[in-house]
C-alpha cells in the first residue's frame, strides 16, 4: 500500500513539497504517514474519472460549438449503453474507495492501540506506550504524564518510536487536538474523554495546534511537540521534576483560568486523580463528580432529596453570566463518603469495552468483547483514596 | 430608581453596547448611514414610496417577490463579501507577532457572520428567488398556491437579514463560528448579545424559508398545467420540488435546535451544557442533520438551472432526463444519511465513521451521473457560447474538483488530518462558489431577459466571468495548499512567516473576485441604463425549450392568458416544432390575488420581537408578540383578497403582444 503510494507521491506532490512545508504530505509519524498515503490513493482513484470528464468537457465544448458544424442531432437524448457507463463508472470507483475507506477507517481508528511503529516494524511487547492525559484549557494545552507524575503546559515531549496513548478532555468548551506531523486530530470535549494513539518516528520539533475554534484566544493556542531520544527524554523528565511548581487541584484551578499566549510551564508533581477529576468536572472537592451523579441516577436517583443537595455556586461565574430567567446557578454537592461511593458504584454491572488488541492489517476480524470495569468514578475514587492515604500518586 | 426604570425599558441595551470604540465599525456605520439617507432621500424626492409599497412591498405576484428575493440576496452578497475581504486582509498581514488590524472580538464576529450571511441571506434568497420567479412560469401557473404566504415568507427572510445587519451597529454578532456550537455558544461562555442575534435572526428567517418551502411544494404538486405529468416537468422544477421537500423536512430541525439553545440561554435549561446531563454533541448532531441537507437545498436548484442552460444552449433535448430526475431524487434521500461526516473527529468509532463516509461517497454517484448527462447533452449539440453556457462550462470544470476534494474528506482517516483545516474551507467554497454561485450567475444571465425584457450586457458579463474564475482559483488554491500544510481555519494571527505568501496570494484572489462582483454590478448598471437595449419582443430570446419562454418578456401579471396544455417535457420546444398558434381572441377575465401589506407588518413585528428578546426588553417582547398574533388574526378577517382582471384589460395586453410578435417577424 505504501510503496504504491510512494510511487505516485513523487510526481503528484513533489512540486508542492518543494515550495513549502506541507506537513500533512510529509509527516513524521507512522499514523499520519498512512493517512497521507490514503489521501493520495483516494485522489488517484478519483482522478481516474475526474480527468476524463474534464477533458471531455473541453473537447465537447470545442467540437460542438456553433461555428464548427459538427454533427447535430437535436433529438438524441437517450442511450441505454451510455447510461449504464454513466452510472457504473462512478459506482465502480466508489466501490473501490468504499472498501479502502472501511478498512482504513478501522485500521486507523484513533481509539485503536498502535499495531506498528512503521512499515514492517511491529510493536515489541516490552515497549510500554507513553500515557498522556491532555486537557484543552482556555487557551492552552495541558499534558499530564501519569507514568512520570509530571505535567506540562504548552509543551509535549515524547521519545521517538514509542507509541503514545492519549486520553483527552477539555475544561470549558470544545476543542480539537492536532499534531499534524504525528496523527490526525480528535476532539477534546468538557465532561467527556476521547482517545488518540500515535507515534513520532523522526526526532524533531513539530507544531501542535488547536484545530477547533474555541474563543478569543484560539489563534495563540498551540504548543511545541518534541520527538527526542530515550535518554533525552529521561533528562527532560528529570528537568521537569526539578521545577518548583506542583499541580495540585488548587493550582490547576488557577492555571485553568482563561489566558492567552501562555509560556511553557512545568509541574514536578501531579495531585493524584486530577485528570479523572477534570474529566468528571469535579476538581473542586465539594462538587459532585459527573460519574458519581450518573451512577446515582442509574440507580434511580435521589428523588426530592436530591434538590436539597444543590449548593449555590462558589467557584467563579458572575451575576451577568446567568440566563435571565434561569434558576440561580448551582452545583451538586458531593454527598458520598468515599466508602459509600465505592460500595454504590461497585453494584453497577461492569461496562463492556471493545478489545483494543491491535490489528496488523491482514483482514479484519471482529474485535472480541471483554468485560472490563471502567467506571470512571472508581478510578477517581481510587485516586481520592490514594490521596487521602498519602500514598504514591500513580492511581491515574 | 431611575436606573431600574431605564433597565426595565431598555433591558440590557445601553450606550456601552454601541461599538464606538471600533473605528472600522464606526466608519462603516457612517458610510452606510450616508448611503442609506441618500437612498431614502432619493426615494422621497422622486416620490417612489407609494410606488414601491403598492407595486412591490405588498405585492403577492410571484415574479415581483422573486425579484425582491434576488435583490435581497445580491445586497447581502456585498455585505458578506466585505466581511470576506476583511478576513483576507487580516490573514495576509497578521504575521510575526503583528496583531493585524482586527482584534479577536471583531475578527471572530467576521467569520461567524460571513458564514451566516452567505448561506442564509445570500444563497438561500437567491435560489428561493429563482424558484419563485421561474417555477410557476415553467409549470404554466398564474401564481404560487398561496400568494400571500409567499409575500410573508419573503418579508420574514428580509426580517432575519435586518436583525443580522443591526448586530453590526447595535451590540455584536456571535463569535462562535457560523453554526454556534455549544458550550461556546452557551450563556456561560457567550453572555453578550451576539449569539442571541444569531438565534433570533435565523428563527425569523427560518419561518420564511419553511413556509416558502410548503408553498412551492403545493404549487408544484397541485398547479401544473394540464398534461404536465411529473415526468414531463422541466428539470429545474424537479430540482425545486426536491429542494423544497428538503427545506420542509430539515428546517424544522434547525428551528427546534435553535429553540433548545435559546432555552438554555434564556431559562437556564441544560440541553447542550457540558454539565447537568446536557450534551453539546447532541447539538452538533442536530444542527448537521439540518446542515447537510441544507447544502443540497442550495445546490439542487443550481443543478436544475444548469440542466435548462445545457439543453437550451446546446439546442438539444436534455440527455437522460429520466436518470437526471432519479439522480435528483436519490441525492434528496441520501442527503439525510451523511450528516456525521461533519464530525468524524468526535470519536464515534470506526464502524459509524465508515458508514457515514461511504454514504457520502455514494452521493457522488448520482452527482457524477448528472455531470455526465450535461456532458452528453453537449455531445452532438450546437453549442452557443452565451454567458449562461460559459458559466456551465466553468461550473463543470470547477465543481468536479470541489466534488473530488469532498469525497476525499469523506474518507474518515483523511478527514482526521484535513478536518477544520483551510483545505476544508477551500473545498466548501469550491462547491458553493463553483456550484451554487456559478449556477446563480448562469441563472441571472439566462432569465434576466425574461424578467426585464432585454439581455444583459455581454462584455461586462464576460469581464465578470473571467475575474470570478481567475479570482476563485487565486483565492482558494492557496487555501488547499495551506490545508496540506496543517493550517487550521479561523486563525487570526500566525507565527510562521513562510505561510504569508500564500495568504497574500489568496488576498489578491479575493481582490480579483471583488473585481468580478464590480464588473457584475457594472453589467447590471450598463444593461439597465444603457440606451441601446436589445429589447426582446418575442419573449424567447434564447430559443428556449420550457414554458416560461412561451409568454412575453416580462410576462404579464397573469403569466398566461390561457393555461397551456402540455404534451412533451420540453413543452415550448414541442409547441414550436408543431407550430402551435398562440390564441389571439376569446379572452376571459382572470381571477387574481390582491396585494396586502400584512406580510410587511407581521415580519416587522417579528423583527421587533427578535430585537426585544435579544436585548431583554420583556415588555416589548410581550407587546410585539401579542401584536403579531393579533395582526395575524385580523388578517383572517380580511375578505377582500382577490379580484378579476377584466376581459378588456387582458385583450389589450395580449393584442399588444400580438402586434409586437408580428413586428418581430
Amino acid at each position: 500500500m505504501s510503496r504504491f503510494a510512494k510511487l505516485l507521491l513523487v510526481p503528484l506532490v513533489a512540486p508542492l513539497l518543494a515550495g513549502c512545508n506541507a506537513v500533512v504530505m510529509a509527516p513524521a509519524g507512522d499514523v499520519a504517514v498512512q493517512q497521507r498515503d490514503l489521501i493520495i490513493i483516494a485522489t488517484v482513484l478519483m482522478l481516474l474519472i475526474i480527468i476524463p470528464v474534464m477533458v471531455l468537457v473541453v473537447l465537447f465544448a470545442r467540437k460542438y460549438r456553433q461555428g464548427n458544424n459538427a454533427k447535430y442531432e437535436p433529438n438524441w437524448d437517450h442511450s441505454t449503453q451510455l447510461e449504464l457507463v454513466i452510472w457504473s463508472a462512478p459506482l465502480a470507483i466508489i466501490i473501490c474507495l468504499g472498501a479502502v475507506t472501511w478498512v482504513s477507517t478501522h485500521l486507523l481508528d484513533p481509539y485503536r492501540e498502535l499495531g506498528r511503529l512503521g512499515p514492517d516494524r511491529p510493536i515489541v511487547a516490552e515497549i510500554e506506550p507513553l500515557e498522556v492525559g491532555v486537557v484543552a484549557l482556555d487557551w492552552k494545552w495541558m499534558f499530564i504524564y501519569p507514568q512520570y507524575d509530571i505535567a506540562t503546559v504548552n509543551e509535549f515531549v515524547t521519545p521517538v518510536d514509542r507509541p503514545i496513548s492519549f486520553k483527552l478532555t477539555a475544561s470549558t468548551v470544545m476543542n480539537s487536538f492536532y499534531i499534524p506531523a504525528m496523527a490526525g486530530q480528535i476532539y477534546a470535549m468538557p465532561g467527556m474523554q476521547t482517545r488518540l494513539h500515535g507515534v513520532i518516528n523522526e526526532p524533531g520539533t513539530y507544531k501542535g495546534i488547536a484545530a477547533h475554534y474555541s474563543g478569543h484566544g484560539f489563534s495563540g493556542m498551540h504548543f511545541e511537540t518534541k520527538g527526542v531520544s530515550d535518554s533525552e527524554f529521561e533528562a527532560w523528565v528529570a528537568e521537569v521534576r526539578n521545577s518548583p511548581d506542583m499541580l495540585s487541584r488548587q493550582r490547576y484551578l488557577e492555571v485553568e483560568k482563561p489566558s492567552e499566549h501562555v509560556p511553557v510551564m512545568h509541574f514536578a508533581g501531579v495531585e493524584s486523580g486530577l485528570y479523572t477529576a477534570i474529566v468528571n468536572m469535579c476538581v473542586e472537592r465539594d462538587k459532585m463528580c459527573v460519574s458519581e451523579m450518573m451512577s446515582i441516577d442509574e440507580q434511580g436517583g435521589l428523588g426530592h432529596a436530591g434538590i436539597d443537595n444543590l449548593a449555590p455556586e462558589l467557584y467563579g461565574g458572575g451575576e451577568k453570566n446567568r440566563s435571565p430567567f434561569g434558576p440561580q446557578k448551582t452545583y451538586v454537592a458531593a454527598i458520598c463518603s468515599t466508602d459509600e461511593a465505592i460500595a454504590m458504584t461497585a453494584k453497577l454491572p461492569a461496562l463492556k469495552a471493545p478489545n483494543a488488541t491491535p490489528l496488523v492489517g491482514k483482514g479484519l476480524t471482529r474485535p472480541e468483547m471483554v468485560a472490563q470495569s471502567n467506571a470512571p468514578a472508581l478510578d477517581w475514587l481510587a485516586g481520592k483514596l490514594a490521596f487521602n492515604q498519602n500514598t504514591s500518586a500513580d492511581a491515574l | 430608581m431611575t436606573n431600574e426604570f431605564w433597565s426595565f425599558i431598555f433591558g440590557r441595551l445601553t450606550w456601552d453596547v454601541l461599538p464606538l470604540h471600533e473605528p472600522i465599525v464606526v466608519i462603516t456605520f457612517i458610510v452606510v448611514a450616508i448611503g442609506g439617507l441618500a437612498v431614502l432621500g432619493a426615494l422621497t424626492y422622486f416620490k417612489l414610496w407609494g410606488y414601491l409599497w403598492k407595486e412591490w412591498f405588498t405585492s403577492v405576484d410571484h415574479k415581483k417577490i422573486g425579484i425582491m428575493y434576488m435583490v435581497l440576496g445580491l445586497v447581502m452578497l456585498l455585505r458578506g463579501f466585505a466581511d470576506a475581504l476583511m478576513m483576507r486582509l487580516q490573514q495576509a498581514i497578521a504575521f510575526n507577532g503583528y496583531e493585524g488590524y482586527l482584534n479577536a472580538h471583531h475578527y471572530d464576529q467576521l467569520f461567524s457572520v460571513h458564514g451566516v450571511i452567505m448561506i442564509f441571506f445570500v444563497a438561500m434568497p437567491l435560489i428561493t428567488g429563482f424558484m419563485n420567479y421561474v417555477v410557476p412560469l415553467q409549470i404554466g401557473a398564474r401564481d404560487v398556491s398561496f400568494p400571500f404566504l409567499n409575500n410573508f415568507s419573503f418579508w420574514m427572510t428580509a426580517g432575519g437579514a435586518v436583525l443580522v445587519m443591526m448586530s453590526l451597529f447595535v451590540g455584536e454578532f456571535a463569535q462562535t463560528g457560523w453554526l454556534a456550537f455549544p458550550p461556546l455558544s452557551g450563556i456561560e461562555h457567550s453572555p453578550a448579545s451576539g449569539v442571541d442575534y444569531y438565534i433570533w435572526s435565523l428563527q425569523v428567517a427560518g419561518v420564511g424559508t419553511t413556509l416558502s418551502g410548503v408553498n412551492l411544494i403545493a404549487t408544484i404538486i397541485k398547479m401544473r398545467a394540464p398534461g404536465m405529468t411529473m415526468m414531463k416537468m422541466p428539470v429545474f422544477t424537479w430540482t425545486s420540488l426536491c429542494t423544497n421537500v428538503l427545506i420542509v423536512a430539515s428546517f424544522p430541525i434547525l428551528t427546534a435546535v435553535l429553540t433548545l439553545l435559546a432555552l438554555d440561554r434564556y431559562v437556564g435549561t441544560n440541553f447542550f451544557t457540558a454539565d447537568f446531563g446536557g450534551s453539546p454533541m447532541m447539538y452538533i448532531n442536530l444542527i448537521w442533520i439540518w446542515g447537510h441537507p441544507e447544502v443540497y437545498i442550495l445546490i439542487l436548484p443550481c443543478f436544475g438551472i444548469f440542466s435548462e442552460v445545457a439543453s437550451t444552449f446546446s439546442g438539444k433535448r436534455l440527455f437522460g432526463y429520466t436518470s437526471m430526475v432519479y439522480a435528483t431524487v436519490v441525492i434528496t434521500v441520501l442527503s439525510y444519511l451523511v450528516w456525521l461526516h461533519h464530525f468524524f473527529t468526535m470519536g464515534s468509532g470506526a464502524s459509524v465513521n465508515s458508514f457515514f463516509g461511504i454514504t457520502t461517497m455514494i452521493i457522488s454517484i448520482p452527482t457524477g451521473a448528472k455531470i455526465f448527462n450535461w456532458l452528453f447533452t453537449m455531445y452532438k449539440g450546437r453549442i452557443r457560447f452565451e454567458l449562461p453556457m460559459m458559466w456551465l462550462i466553468a461550473f463543470m470544470l470547477t465543481f468536479t474538483i470541489g466534488g473530488m476534494t469532498g469525497v476525499l474528506l469523506a474518507v474518515p482517516p483523511a478527514d482526521f488530518v484535513l478536518h477544520n483545516s483551510l483545505f476544508l474551507v477551500a473545498h466548501f467554497h469550491n462547491v458553493i462558489i463553483g456550484g451554487v454561485l456559478f449556477g446563480i450567475f448562469a441563472g441571472i444571465n439566462y432569465w434576466w431577459p425574461k424578467a426585464f425584457g432585454y439581455k444583459l450586457n455581454e462584455f461586462w458579463g464576460k469581464v465578470s466571468f473571467w475575474l470570478w474564475n481567475v479570482g476563485f482559483w487565486l483565492a482558494f488554491g492557496p487555501l488547499y495548499v495551506l490545508g496540506l500544510m496543517g493550517i487550521t481555519r479561523r486563525l487570526r494571527t500566525f507565527d510562521d512567516p513562510s505561510l504569508q505568501i500564500w495568504f497574500i496570494i489568496a488576498g489578491i484572489g479575493a481582490l480579483v473576485i471583488a473585481g468580478g462582483i464590480g464588473a457584475m454590478l457594472i453589467q447590471f448598471g450598463v444593461s439597465i441604463l444603457g440606451k441601446n437595449k436589445e429589447w426582446d419582443t418575442t419573449g424567447d430570446p434564447w430559443n428556449g425549450r420550457t414554458l416560461e419562454w412561451a409568454t412575453s418578456s416580462p410576462p404579464p401579471q397573469y403569466n398566461f392568458a390561457f393555461t397551456p396544455v402540455i404534451h412533451d417535457n420540453d413543452a415550448w420546444a414541442d409547441m414550436k416544432a408543431r407550430n402551435a398558434q398562440r390564441p389571439t381572441k376569446d379572452f376571459m377575465e382572470i381571477h387574481m390575488p390582491r396585494n396586502t401589506g400584512t406580510g410587511v407588518v407581521l415580519a416587522g413585528l417579528s423583527v421587533v420581537l427578535g430585537f426585544a428578546l435579544i436585548w431583554y426588553m420583556w415588555w416589548l417582547a410581550i407587546l410585539s408578540f401579542v401584536a403579531l398574533i393579533g395582526a395575524a388574526i385580523i388578517h383572517t378577517f380580511n375578505y377582500d383578497r382577490d379580484y378579476y382582471i377584466p376581459v378588456e384589460a387582458v385583450a389589450d395586453v395580449e393584442n399588444e403582444r400580438t402586434r409586437l410578435l408580428s413586428g418581430a417577424r
